[in-house]
């Protein structure tokens, strides 16, 4: 095996293209390494994306922020202005694995492994993130939930990786939360994970909002029928049941080891409401 | 003369009670210790285990030529390495071992049994090599249905693990095979009788899955074996006796060409007293003529050792309205993985043990399953059969509308209650603890919204056992003692300050060293909490002996009768005015002299330590349910149990807290899990989920101590009682905070809050 | 091609070393600089015993390859004492009683190490959710947070 830690973009993809398949890009490595320990991937080259300034680096822009495919959650944990902006970002950021895999594990990597349970993943798309994705045909710019097509699976073409997330602005009365059910308080992948960004109008209504759920489906959902729920009104408990039950009917999960059918289904529209609730009282404050 | 045998219980203590620095702490804080994967020798190959993907599969073929012409194999070994073994069953920690099933255990004949089975190993000069070979062996395999769950291997038409197996202790013997391995049966008084007498009967069945050791280091050694036969074994074990025992037999070597060392042991609770690579190793080192080392992945560790069995246990208690239990069943079924010996017959020795009772009968299934064989672990068969019984217990005491620990003490064993399986108890610490549960703030502390309070009490044997110590005098009148019980947990400080406290000397003059094969007698294995009861025994005896020699040197040196010599702290003394006027000599007065009044000094016992007294043990434990989410969160937790004399207080809290913690993680949130491939599913520590630190709160201790009677300082062993009360403690707390019961281990999110929401059926139901 | 030259700082050291790519930065520390202070209990990032800091930063060092250390700080467990004095959280787990087995303790310290220099006054919950990712099975984890947060009291005391 060979590897190789480009430093800039160019030469990634023109790496990632002479290799095609046979080569792996190489972020935090979390998922990677124990995959390659497992022979569960045998690639010829790893391609090291830590070095590209680009994809280690958090900056505004647009009046968002943007955010390199390979910082490492610990790093957007502690950027103040960005939890300040985006703490639902920061918190689901903040949840992928311990403090050690928070050290490595980047959200680039956390949407490329593709797993359904992927805690950035749903905080992301409540956010409306873009996802700025490079290749031998150049850049495209395209919305998160468009990555993901299915376990372990994306829509990425051979030679193309992620370089970096655009958070939009935010406005004002605007915030994000993102919660998850695990059985243990720690060390677990999510059994339901649940991302919602909301604004508020100068009289607390809400007039915009996201919800996304992870771990109920092949990929994390985007849920409308729950963000209607919630637009237009003040986030009363109606509302929240109504976006509960929204979260709970859009679910379409698996029974596996980590939970039943049954209970993500219930349990969606349980931390689906927690979430909101935690997003909105966080609007409320901004 | 000074009675050092006797005595020292008797006056003050100086350094037993003490909490001592630790020999070895030092080198654990600072990455010197050495554990099994540390220790390299040069020209080391790497060994790796091919092991089967299927549960259940008859080997036609195994073909090695392949991977053997890989350059850098130097050797592998298959069945055809290990010669078969008649059917003898031997001690392995608490739990007994056939030798015909650990040659197939280590090394798959004619049938793997479960996914994980070895069935070839290589060594190569690299790991690299090493995995490469094992994907160039082929093996031709005959897939044969498997069975997973206990009750479905019991069931007429299961699929045979062993096709001449046929159930023990039934009369007369079934003419056909079966995987119901034995039945065991304790019986005492009449049950019948008891249930007509009593005016409430609880009867409830409980289901447990196996749950793994989760020791943090996973099994290793490295072995060597020189071309005339004589062999070296680092090991991770809590036994190195044991595993030479069992390497020579099963390699047909003579004991005294095996020398074993113990490793610094990371972690065991049961599991580290089996071999699995530890032959392996060895044959392949013979084999290749180069020094072998092989360390398990941790899915290894899942797939192919341990763990404690799951079970199912039916439990009926009968009472009077006064709390009185009149009689006591419960039948059991443990599941054995693929070979006999699931611990159940402790199971039924323990279920009820903590208890006073007339009429108990308790009756034990062994049952093979396609699953690894099971190991021992804290305390093996009783947390599962005391689960079952202290749950319903807890649901009597409901229906009496009594007090749970009253109930408790109204039926609790003391000092000449006969066990149900035959002996009187000693003094026993059951009521006790009871008291100091009743008597602690956390029992009368208020509870929140969805909190409920639970208690449960447990029961452990404790063993004694094969056990030598020396003790070297130095030349500076320091000492050495060696042991042969690997120290798993603190052992070398508290067999170090019985030594200073037999001897009067200062602890600092006190090292404890493990010793290797070669250097003591036969001594059995750190388990069944023998080590520090048994080993602090045959420290105290080989002191007597240093002892006797000191005194003997001092009347030598003076010139006057042995017996006119007396031995007090650390200093022999003229008996008396009679004796002559002499100043006191030190022992390094007397070490110094030794030379000349006859050599060395050695001081030495070789036991088999008998009175381990039993240990009992109560737990309060708090939670609160997320009704929404059915997750439980242990709030508080309180350990009280009997001691007997706690050698190094923080030790024994250090055992009464892990043991609690590990049972935290059995009540909520540990168990295997097996798709209908016969493969498990959570091989790893990320979906075997043990607890972590952010999962439980502190954990309070209370030690209590009722010192035995049969050791000079009153101990009695603690490791393992600790891993009994929690399941049910919790379980009882969970019910009270719903107002309705689990029936099942784990109590895990899915499973909490479905039993809400068939309860809230039921609430509603009633209601309208 | 097949091994990689990695010129790193380990400890304070500089240390050059070869490796595979395959090879990770736990398996160099262990293997071939015998440095065996750093524990492999799962190679999965699951356990935390095989936790070092890389300039600074808290990983798992199973979890990252050997050749990513090229140009690195790297800090372990043998360089956590000064000479011949204890770091205050060694001494701590040792007077607490912080350890049993001893196997996952040196990876607690160098994670206790890393929240201490971020957070000199943690609470008992940021102190347990930030070892969340170190597992201990002897210890039920009450002796270590004691350790912990004792050895964060001294150090802020002097």
């Amino acid at each position: 095996m060979r590897y190789e830690a480009p430093e800039t973009v160019d030469k990634a993809v023109a790496l990632l293209a002479s290799m095609g398949r046979k080569a792996r890009v190489l972020a935090g490595g979390t998922d990677l390494l124990v995959q390659l320990r497992a022979g569960v991937v045998e690639p010829e080259m790893m391609i090291d994306i830590k070095k590209i300034a680009e994809l280690r680096s958090i900056a505004r822009e647009a009046g968002g922020f943007r955010i390199g495919a390979a910082v490492a959650g610990a790093e957007i944990r502690e950027h103040a202005d960005l939890r300040k902006a985006w703490p639902g970002i920061c918190e689901a950021a903040n949840l992928i694995g311990s403090t050690q895999i928070q050290g490595r594990a980047s959200m680039g990597g956390n949407l490329c492994n593709a797993s359904p349970a992927a805690d950035s993943v749903p905080a992301l798309i409540a956010a409306g993130a873009k996802v700025t994705v490079v290749g031998p045909a150049g850049r495209r710019e395209v919305p998160v939930e468009s990555i993901a097509t299915g376990p372990g699976k994306t829509s990425l073409a051979d030679g193309e990786f992620v370089v970096s997330f655009l958070l939009p602005p935010r406005p004002a009365h605007a915030s994000d939360a993102y919660l998850r059910f695990i059985p243990r308080t720690e060390m677990d992948i999510a059994v339901v994970g649940a991302g919602v960004n909301v604004t508020l109008d100068a009289k607390g209504v809400v007039s915009a909002a996201r919800v996304s759920l992870g771990a109920v489906a092949p990929t994390a959902l985007v849920v409308e029928d729950a963000a209607k729920a919630l637009i237009g009104t003040k986030g009363e408990a109606a509302a929240l049941d109504a976006l509960a039950k929204a979260a709970s009917a859009a679910c379409r999960p698996i029974d596996d080891k980590r939970g039943t059918k049954e209970f993500r289904i219930q349990v969606a529209g349980v931390i689906a409401r927690r979430t909101a609730a935690k997003a909105l009282e966080r609007a409320r404050k901004v | 003369m000074a009675e050092a045998t006797t005595a020292p219980a008797k006056r003050k203590l100086k350094w037993v009670g003490k909490r001592a620095p630790r020999p070895d702490g030092v080198d654990k804080v600072t990455g010197r210790a050495k554990f099994g994967a540390d220790l390299f020798m040069s020209g080391q190959l790497v060994g790796k285990v091919l092991r089967s993907t299927l549960p259940h599969a008859r080997i036609k073929s195994i073909d090695i030529s392949k991977a053997l012409a890989l350059p850098g194999v130097k050797a592998i070994v298959t069945r055809d390495d290990f010669q078969d073994m008649a059917s003898e069953f031997v001690p392995a920690g608490e739990m007994m071992i056939n030798y015909k099933d650990v040659v197939r255990n280590i090394m798959a004949r004619e049938k793997v049994l479960y996914e994980g089975h070895p069935v070839a190993a290589v060594a190569a000069t690299n790991a690299a090599v090493a995995r490469q070979a094992l994907k160039l062996i082929k093996v031709e395999y005959e897939v044969l249905p498997h069975v997973i769950d206990v009750d479905e291997a019991m069931k007429p038409g299961a699929p045979l693990l062993h096709e001449d197996m046929i159930t023990q202790g039934v009369e007369p013997a079934p003419t056909k095979p079966s995987n119901v391995a034995k039945r065991v049966q304790f019986a005492v008084g009449d049950i019948e009788a008891g249930f007509k007498k009593a005016d409430v009967i609880v009867e409830r069945e409980y289901h447990t899955q196996p749950v793994h050791q989760g020791y943090i280091e996973p099994h290793a050694c490295i072995a060597s074996v020189s071309e005339d036969g004589q062999a070296d074994l680092w090991v991770t074990t809590q036994g190195h006796y044991v595993v030479r025992a069992h390497c020579a037999r099963l390699l047909g070597w003579d004991i005294s060409k095996l020398r074993v060392t113990a490793s610094e042991i990371g972690g065991g609770f049961g599991g580290k007293t089996v071999v699995y690579l530890e032959p392996v190793a060895l044959a392949l080192a013979k084999k290749a003529q180069r020094p072998v080392k092989m360390v398990m992945t941790r899915e290894e560790v899942f797939r192919a050792s341990g763990p404690a069995p799951g079970a199912w246990v039916k439990v009926k208690i009968g009472a009077t309205k006064d709390g009185r239990i009149t009689a006591a069943e419960a039948t059991m079924a443990y599941q054995a993985g693929a070979f006999q010996g699931s611990p159940v017959q402790m199971g039924c020795m323990c279920a009820f043990a903590p208890y006073d009772l007339e009429n108990v009968k308790t009756v034990g299934f062994d049952v093979v399953t396609n699953r690894p064989k099971v190991a021992a672990y804290r305390a093996p068969g009783a947390p599962i059969s005391e689960y079952a019984v202290e749950c319903a217990l807890d649901e009597l005491a409901d229906q009496l509308k009594i007090d749970p620990l009253d109930l408790r003490l109204k039926n609790a064993a003391k000092e000449g209650t006969r066990a149900v399986y035959g002996p009187k108890f000693g003094p026993i610490g059951m009521v006790e603890t009871l008291e100091a549960a009743k008597n602690h703030a956390h029992y009368t502390a208020k509870l929140g919204p969805n909190q409920g309070r639970g208690v449960a009490s447990g029961f452990w044997f404790n063993i004694g056992g094969e056990t030598c110590a020396s003790i070297n005098v130095n030349e500076d009148g320091t000492v050495s003692l060696i042991i042969g019980t690997p120290d798993i947990g603190g052992s070398r400080a508290s067999h170090a300050q019985m030594t200073a406290e037999s001897l009067g000397i200062d602890l600092s003059k006190v090292r404890t060293i493990i010793a290797d094969t070669s250097m003591l007698g036969y001594t059995f294995l750190t388990g069944g909490s023998r080590a520090t009861f048994a080993g602090g025994m045959a420290a105290n005896q080989a002191a007597g002996d240093v002892i006797k020699q000191l005194c003997s040197r001092a009347a030598k040196i003076w010139e006057i009768p042995e017996d006119a010599v007396a031995y007090e702290d650390g200093f022999v003394k003229p008996a008396g005015a009679n004796a002559g006027k002499f100043p006191a000599l030190s022992i390094a007065d007397i070490a110094k002299k030794a030379g000349k009044t006859g050599g060395p000094i050695v001081g030495h016992a070789q036991i088999n330590a008998q009175g381990a007294g039993p240990s009992l043990g109560t737990h309060i434990v708090d939670v609160e349910v997320d009704k929404e989410t059915g997750r439980v969160s242990v709030l508080r937790y309180t350990v009280i149990q009997d001691a007997g004399k706690a050698v190094h207080p923080s030790y024994v809290e250090g055992q009464f807290q892990g043991g609690a913690v590990q049972g935290i993680g059995w009540a909520l949130s540990e168990e295997y899990i097996y798709g209908a491939d016969g493969r498990m599913q959570n091989a790893g520590f990320l979906d075997y989920r043990m607890p972590v630190a952010s999962d439980v709160p502190m954990i309070d201790t209370v030690i209590v101590e009722v010192p035995n009677p049969r050791h000079p300082y009153g101990v009695r062993g603690i490791g393992e009682t600790p891993i009994v009360p929690p399941m049910a403690a919790i379980a009882n707390a969970i019910g009270h905070a719903l107002g309705t019961r689990l029936y099942e281990l784990p109590m895990s999110p899915p499973k909490v809050l479905k039993a809400i929401g068939q309860n809230e059926a039921k609430g509603q139901g009633r209601g309208h | 091609m097949s091994k990689h030259h990695v010129t790193t700082t380990i400890n304070g050291d500089p240390v050059e070393y070869l490796c595979e790519v395959e090879q990770t930065l736990l398996d160099v520390l262990r293997d071939d600089l015998l440095m065996t202070g750093s524990k492999e209990g799962c190679a999965s990032g699951d356990c935390g015993a095989c936790s070092v800091t890389i300039d600074g930063r808290l990983v798992c060092s199973c979890l990252v390859l050997g050749v990513e250390a090229e140009g690195r700080r790297i800090e372990t467990i043998e360089g956590m004492a000064k000479g011949d004095a204890l770091h205050p959280l060694q001494q701590k787990f040792l007077d607490h009683a912080a350890l049993q087995c001893g196997v996952c303790t040196p990876g607690f310290l160098v994670a206790a190490k890393s929240l201490l220099e971020r957070n000199p006054n943690p609470t008992e919950t940021e102190a347990r959710y930030w070892l969340a990712g170190n597992l201990c099975r002897c210890t039920g984890y009450d002796k270590i947070i004691r350790a912990v947060l004792d050895a964060a009291a001294e150090m802020r005391r002097s």
